[in-house]
């Protein structure tokens, strides 16, 4: 399944999309296989794996902590192919890779791409890296047939959002805020303004993350956008409660759902 | 800082040193971006950091150039500078880059050494990389993981470096030069000794370079080095060195 489908299906169908994100090899590669897997069987449409990587600077405490953790029990990013595998064995959710780029740039864009390809991912979000820069990996997503998924903000000039999201396939992350990832009490007016940008460039499709953890969120979300992403807030509900902590937060979730 | 009205935050997060603190001061500025500037003090970060700290630095190469002019009627053989996220370096550097016939000298921290792990040497061991918004030689290993750097100067401690003297590497128009903690610490004590001035740590790097420049320039040569920082914050460090605290 692409994640064009899978958003142009829940869209006509009145559902609305759920993405959810989870750090690969966190707390270990089995641990975060096993999380991917119940995400999907849980209400998630697209799965979003996390890359741990050292300085990641539009992250919150508790996804920071997390990636720290999965570094610390030794994640290599060849394991990041075995995550993606492991999920792949056991569901046909899409999947998209998020990484920061110093780690793909020094693994070989082109290697990378291949890689992920391969192992049955659908593409990659880069949260920092824009078009302009971006020139190996377009190629590469254009060779491998990946998604690619570039950001908006708020502060994001008319011209960003267009180049973005013209530079975008599958969907444009819209950041619902001007901040880093965690949970907020409301998510942003400004949420409903990004996503509105997006789509009025030939209907784009767009997700809206950065702050979104509630049930209630994401059907408000979906409303006028094409998907919710949510991470923090999984990943502190596996936080304080395991598994079953992570299942029930991601029904709660998926309870806002059409 | 805090007597010019600043809050000072210390940074908990990550390896809990310069990069850290500024991969906060960026989150914190994100979130905050309709009401706070975001002051980098190194030519590092994302365009138009490194072009932006350059310019308000150069003044450096320009009074030190006219000054070097009256003083000796010439231009130096060579400028010499210290380099972490190279600030200083490119402030002097960036005058003389058309005059070819001076040489440009960065002395980068090679702490315990630049053949163990505990350095800062990013332009002689770093490899391109992209951190913190740009692409530059960065100290990191095979994943694409940030290294940890060291060095006995916290003004060094950075494991990336500013662009620009990636570029300048690359043309060959200036060249880099790793020197130890203890090499720098000889020169901070020689320039007290001999002249009553007391040069940063971060400074002394560029001071323990001249013995090396002396060998290769030709006898009555002479060399401009940025004395870019007091050492007066650096007595802790110095008295701990040297043994000459405590007891």
């Amino acid at each position: 399944m692409s994640v064009q489908s899978v958003l142009e299906a829940n869209r006509e169908s009145g559902r609305g999309t759920l993405v959810g994100y989870f750090p690969a090899g966190y707390p270990t590669v089995k641990d975060s296989i096993e999380a991917f897997v119940a995400l999907a069987q849980n209400g998630c449409d697209i799965l979003e794996v996390g890359v741990p990587y050292s300085d990641p600077v539009m992250d919150g405490l508790v996804i920071q902590k997390a990636t720290e953790k999965a570094l610390e029990n030794g994640f290599k990013l060849g394991q990041l192919f075995e995550v993606i595998r492991g999920v792949r064995e056991q569901v046909d959710t899409p999947m998209l890779v998020m990484s920061y780029y110093n780690p793909v740039l020094r693994y070989g864009v082109e290697k990378f791409a291949d890689e992920l390809k391969q192992a049955g991912a659908q593409g990659m979000i880069t949260p920092d890296l824009i078009p302009d820069e971006a020139s190996k990996w377009l190629e590469s997503a254009d060779k491998h047939d990946l998604d690619r998924v570039f950001l908006v903000a708020p502060s994001s000039s008319d011209e960003r959002v267009s180049a973005n999201t013209q530079a975008s396939r599958g969907f444009v992350y819209s950041v619902s805020t001007m901040g880093i990832t965690g949970e907020r009490a409301e998510v942003d007016k400004l949420a409903r303004e990004v996503a509105g940008r997006v789509r009025s460039i030939g209907g784009a499709p767009t997700c809206v993350g950065v702050g979104v953890s509630t049930g209630a969120q994401v059907r408000d979300v979906n409303t006028y956008a094409d998907g919710a992403i949510v991470g923090t807030a999984l990943i502190a509900a596996y936080e304080s409660s395991g598994l079953d902590g992570l299942i029930e937060k991601t029904r709660e979730l998926a309870s806002g759902l059409g | 800082m805090k007597l010019l009205g600043a809050e000072v935050v210390a940074v908990k997060t990550g390896s809990r040193t310069l990069k850290d603190a500024i991969n906060e001061a960026l989150r914190d500025w994100v979130a905050n971006v309709e009401s706070t500037h975001y002051l980098l003090g190194t030519v590092a970060g994302p365009h138009p950091f490194p072009t932006m700290v350059r310019d308000f630095h150069s003044i450096i190469g320009k009074e030190s150039k006219e000054q070097m002019l009256e003083l000796t009627g010439e231009l130096p053989a060579a400028v010499a500078a210290c380099v972490g996220g190279g600030s200083n370096a490119i402030g002097i550097f960036h005058a003389f880059l058309d005059d070819p016939g001076v040489q440009l000298w960065g002395f980068e921290a090679a702490g315990d050494g630049i053949d163990t792990p505990m350095h800062a040497a990013t332009l002689s061991r770093g490899v391109p990389g992209v951190l913190h918004g740009a692409m530059s030689y960065m100290l990191q290993d095979e994943d694409g993981q940030t290294s940890e750097s060291h060095s006995i100067s916290a003004g060094l401690d950075y494991p990336g470096v500013g662009p620009e003297h990636s570029w300048l590497k690359d043309l060959g128009r200036a060249q880099y030069h790793g020197v130890t903690d203890s090499e720098a610490l000889e020169a901070m004590k020689l320039l007290s000794q001999t002249e009553g001035i007391i040069p940063a740590i971060e400074t002394a790097h560029a001071l323990a370079g001249i013995p090396h420049l002396a060998k290769i320039l030709p006898a009555g040569a002479s060399v401009l080095v940025n004395l870019s920082g007091r050492g007066d914050k650096d007595m802790e460090t110095a008295g701990r060195y040297f043994g000459l605290l405590g007891a």
